[in-house]
């Protein structure tokens, strides 16, 4: 017990640390400006402690103090109701609910693609550079447009949000799942040869197991950028809900605080989801007999 | 040891040539092989690297697809005894599937055979007690030793039930003392099991010891220099590799070596 809290929470908690000691000297740093302006206009007298204390202060600081943001969070999700339009735990669940959509399609369409791939030379040659052109257009130019063509067809909320997210995260599923359906060694190919297996028990039996390492590599990028794809997507709806709502509406009022705690939530709530694809993982590991 | 009684040929090869293309040229890695192997014989294949006797056991077994001349494996293509399951293939390496039990492992091409759980069950239990890894089925690959992994792979070809077993030094990476023991089982379930046995090794102690038969051949192009049948004892202890008989047999088969790398 000892030994992993030495291992593993000390160095986080180390790196925490320092990330807050620059936090905390950005903050009187860059609203340190304002300040002394703030003081000369008024003729105040002010030391060094003054300023310190006044740049953590701000409503709207260019860069809000680390307790700052802290606070935020916690009146925004402790203290309202979920239900509430101001509860960041409401935005976070629709910015959730959409990544997690956009999560399940991605991977599934990524995996259908390899799938072709692998098993059809014709479909290497003419699907995977269009592919890869597909992540080359930046997100945030079509974003805009794949709401506005759906929301013209009748399709909103929900499915439009998820459809970035699976633009975006079916790419990583595809390109590692191809990897992998290629991965076995070419004796145990000549092995399953010498059984005279069908195409359908040499995928089932060798290329889809070699595969599942490449798999979930593959989806803990994919879950990361499906929450990424989600907040884009909501930010060409009117920032009505969700965390890329939060965002846009901040920045529109010049509410750092809450931008930075829509921040904060995102990252967490990324983390969160790749340590869930991480546990994953490890327990279909185990049931491979991949050691500890 | 010859088990004429039953005379039958299990393979036989007539003027067999395979090329490769390579970006080098031509490599001529079977030339002109004419070789006769009956049931119940133990062969081995005895060369330097690059003789082609891996080659011609992957022609045997319809992984390599010959230029020219005539192969047949129980009067068959090697492409319908494929598919007729004619052999069982034991490779360099254990190539186990890591993610399946022992047990899974071997039980492996039972499942693609189609047969029920239950002979899949039978057979996996007699297998694995003929290579001597009683209680070892619910391991995974990775916690067995090296030797044991091939023990693995040899019960998963001998599952498999075919008259014809390939091994393309399947020792080949274990030390010494593993290996001993390995090649005395190997003799010990051949006589157990009357199969005919092809084995490519590069050692010719290994090679006497085990065979009836033994094919020398020599790289560039790659042919049979010398076909020594062995008159050894069926009853072979380990030292009788001390034996002048062995000695003399290990003597023919180094000179077919030599005569081999003479003509560089």
């Amino acid at each position: 017990m000892t030994e992993t809290l030495k291992q593993k929470v000390l160095p986080v908690l180390t790196i925490v640390a320092a990330i807050g000691v620059i936090w905390y000297g950005f903050t009187v740093y860059l609203n340190a400006p304002w300040q002394i302006d703030q003081y000369e206009k008024s003729a105040t007298e002010w030391s060094m402690n003054d300023l310190v204390r006044d740049t953590m202060a701000h409503d709207r600081p260019v860069l809000p103090a680390p307790h700052q943001v802290v606070v935020e969070i916690w009146k925004t999700t402790v203290q309202k109701k979920i239900t509430s339009k101001r509860s960041l735990i409401y935005h976070s669940w629709i910015t959730l609910s959409s990544t997690l959509l956009g999560f399940v399609m991605g991977t599934f369409t990524g995996m259908m693609l390899a799938i072709f791939i692998v098993e059809n030379r014709a479909m290497d040659k003419s699907l995977m550079p269009w592919i890869i052109t597909s992540q080359t257009v930046p997100i945030l130019a079509i974003a805009p447009m794949i709401i506005v063509v759906l929301n013209a067809v009748g399709l909103s909320g929900l499915l439009p949000k998820a459809l970035i997210s699976t633009y975006l995260s079916f790419f990583p599923i595809a390109v590692g799942m191809v990897k992998g359906l290629r991965s076995p060694d070419p004796m145990l190919i000549d092995l399953m040869r010498t059984y005279n297996t069908s195409r359908w028990q040499l995928f089932f039996a060798l290329r889809l197991p070699s595969s599942v390492p490449y798999l979930f590599t593959s989806m803990k990028i994919a879950i990361a950028i499906s929450l990424v794809g989600a907040i884009v997507g909501e930010l060409p709806t009117g920032a009505v809900a969700g965390l890329g709502a939060r965002l846009l509406s901040g920045s529109y009022y010049g509410q750092t605080i809450q931008i930075w705690s829509a921040l904060l939530t995102a990252a967490t709530l990324a983390a969160l989801l790749v340590i869930a694809v991480n546990i994953a993982a490890q327990i279909t590991q185990r049931m491979m007999g991949v050691p500890k | 040891m010859t088990k004429s009684s039953s005379s039958s040929t299990v393979i036989k090869a007539e003027k067999l040539n395979l090329d490769f293309e390579t970006n080098d040229g031509v490599v001529h890695a079977l030339r002109d092989l004419d070789l006769e192997i009956e049931a119940g014989e133990f062969v081995s294949f005895i060369g330097p690297s690059g003789c082609g006797k891996t080659t011609f056991l992957r022609v045997i077994a319809d992984l390599e697809t010959p230029t020219a001349g005539s192969i047949a494996v129980n009067g068959q293509t090697p492409d319908q005894a494929r598919l007729a399951r004619a052999y069982g293939y034991v490779f360099q390496a254990p190539a186990l599937l890591s993610w399946r039990t022992i047990n899974r492992n071997i039980s492996l091409p039972l499942e693609i055979m189609g047969l029920s759980r239950a002979e899949q069950q039978e057979r996996v239990e007699r297998t694995i007690n003929l290579v001597g890894l009683d209680g070892f089925g619910g391991k995974f690959p990775w916690q067995l030793s090296g030797g044991m992994q091939q023990r693995a792979s040899i019960a998963r070809a001998l599952a498999f039930d075919a008259d014809l077993m390939l091994m393309d030094e399947p020792f080949g990476a274990l030390d010494e003392i593993v290996r001993d023991h390995l090649n005395e089982q190997v003799l010990q379930l051949w006589k157990k099991t009357g199969k005919t046995i092809c084995f490519v090794t590069h050692s010719i102690p290994e090679a006497v010891y085990l065979s009836t038969k033994i094919v020398v051949m020599s790289p560039r192009p790659g042919r049979i220099t010398d076909v020594i049948t062995s008159d050894l004892p069926d009853d072979r202890p380990l030292d009788i590799r001390e034996t002048p008989k062995f000695l003399e047999i290990a003597q023919r088969v180094r000179e077919g070596l030599r005569e081999g790398h003479a003509d560089e």
